[in-house]
């Protein structure tokens, strides 16, 4: 019994999961897609703006689709008694749900990582800030995934938690926004941007440290 | 009498509320190898509310569970006890054996491989069958099953019974005595009458 073999364990049963539930990936993907193609058609024929705006858009549109999938991570197994067991294991629980955090954040928001150069273009977004983008997708999206699960684990227990859980985590999803949003912007004008990637940086791994301990203990405290 | 080194899983002055009704007050028990604790009483009576409390889930509101002399928060009473509630824990859309895996990966191997756990439990064969296509009996027979492949002393059982016939009864009887006699322990909530053959049964009634 190793807690390696125990943290694969739980990221490949929640893959084959998702696989076999489909609309867990689509559903986040597909919000996504929609509402930034319905920006262009609301803003009118405007491309300078577009693409001023581009990066706020992508953005704004990958923490609320980040946000729609957070309730799909732990209610189906607190629902049928899964997180029990996973809670009972003698593994440290943190390892274990970040196991389930990261399966999680492949799922929702690897996906958003692979369409957003495909949207970017779409909305004229300038293509030296594409590369940008990406980066600070795949430094803020796991952060979204990480907050988020605090936000989850403490309402689960809750039948009505959604507006909870909204009012919750959008405050701490804020600085990713601006930092992440910023430096697309600053790239786009040729400007630095060192300060905003290492912000984000940093705090990725803080979040990826500190975020599973209090995700374990709000589970426990939402099974009693 | 009670040297550190005996495995012992002690209840001592368990009191329970629930929204200002006193469930149970001054509880005391132990248990010891080879010995069953079932817990009698009416619906509401607090049995599940003390089996959540001897799996950690809740806190009591007075008094203390102990294993082998120390408290429960330690890792080492996990790695000892399994618990079976309400809901299976299984998800229905694994398989039987990827289910059984997963529960391995999370405790260390027990007395049987996966197989011969399916076979003890009469699941032959329903190796890549989807749970969700079992009938409930044979559900709750997997989820029985993982006591079985995972490496227990206590075994928590919440109505342990439901939803199941009278061979898979008389079948989860026989690995409850043979459990007790390789010097498992169990605590359990039943309705129904058991019937454990040469194992000593302790009866805890709440009301």
């Amino acid at each position: 019994m190793s807690l390696t073999n125990a943290f694969f364990a739980i990221i490949r049963r929640d893959l084959v999961l998702a696989l076999r539930r489909r609309s867990e990936i689509a559903n986040p993907l597909l919000f996504f897609v929609l509402v930034i193609t319905l920006f262009p058609l609301g803003i009118g024929a405007q491309p300078q703006l577009l693409s001023a705006i581009a990066p706020g858009i992508i953005w704004v549109s990958a923490l609320l689709a980040a946000m729609l999938s957070l309730d799909s991570l732990f209610r189906s197994d607190f629902d049928d008694g899964s997180l029990e067991q996973i809670l009972l294991s003698p593994h440290p629980a943190s390892v274990l749900v970040l196991g389930k955090i990261i399966a999680h954040w492949l799922v929702t928001g690897l996906p958003l990582l692979i369409i957003a150069p495909l949207l970017a273009i779409f909305l004229g977004l300038p293509s030296q800030s594409i590369g940008i983008l990406l980066l600070t997708l795949l430094l803020g999206t796991p952060v979204l995934s990480l907050i988020g699960a605090i936000g989850v684990a403490l309402t689960v227990g809750l039948r009505r938690g959604g507006m909870i859980l909204s009012l919750l985590v959008l405050p701490l999803y804020v600085p990713v926004l601006i930092f992440a949003s910023n430096a697309v912007d600053m790239a786009g004008s040729g400007l630095p941007i060192h300060a905003q990637i290492n912000i984000l940086i940093a705090i990725l791994l803080l979040t990826l440290v500190l975020a599973p301990w209090p995700t374990a203990a709000a589970l426990k405290m939402s099974m009693s | 009498m009670t040297e550190p080194s005996t495995t012992l899983l002690e209840g001592v002055r368990l009191s329970c509320m629930r929204d200002d009704r006193i469930l149970f007050e001054e509880l005391d028990f132990s248990l010891k190898p080879g010995q069953v604790l079932l817990l009698e009483g009416k619906n509401g009576s607090g049995k599940t509310s003390l089996l959540r409390i001897l799996c950690g889930f809740r806190e009591p509101d007075a008094g203390d569970v102990r294993w082998c002399g120390e408290g429960i928060s330690g890792s080492q009473y996990y790695a000892d006890m399994a618990y079976v509630g309400h809901m299976d824990g299984i998800k229905k859309e694994l398989t039987v054996h990827e289910n059984l895996k997963v529960s391995l990966a999370l405790s260390s191997a027990g007395h049987y491989s996966i197989q011969q756990a399916l076979d003890k439990v009469k699941l032959t064969g329903y190796d890549d069958a989807l749970v969700q296509s079992l009938s409930a009996g044979q559900k709750r027979r997997l989820s029985l099953a993982r006591l079985l492949i995972t490496h227990t002393i206590v075994w928590i059982l919440d109505e342990p019974f439901t939803s199941l016939d009278k061979q898979g009864i008389a079948l989860i009887e026989s690995l409850m005595v043979e459990h007790c006699t390789n010097g498992g322990m169990i605590v359990l909530t039943s309705h129904h009458d058991i019937n454990l053959q040469g194992v000593e049964i302790q009866h805890i009634p709440l009301s």
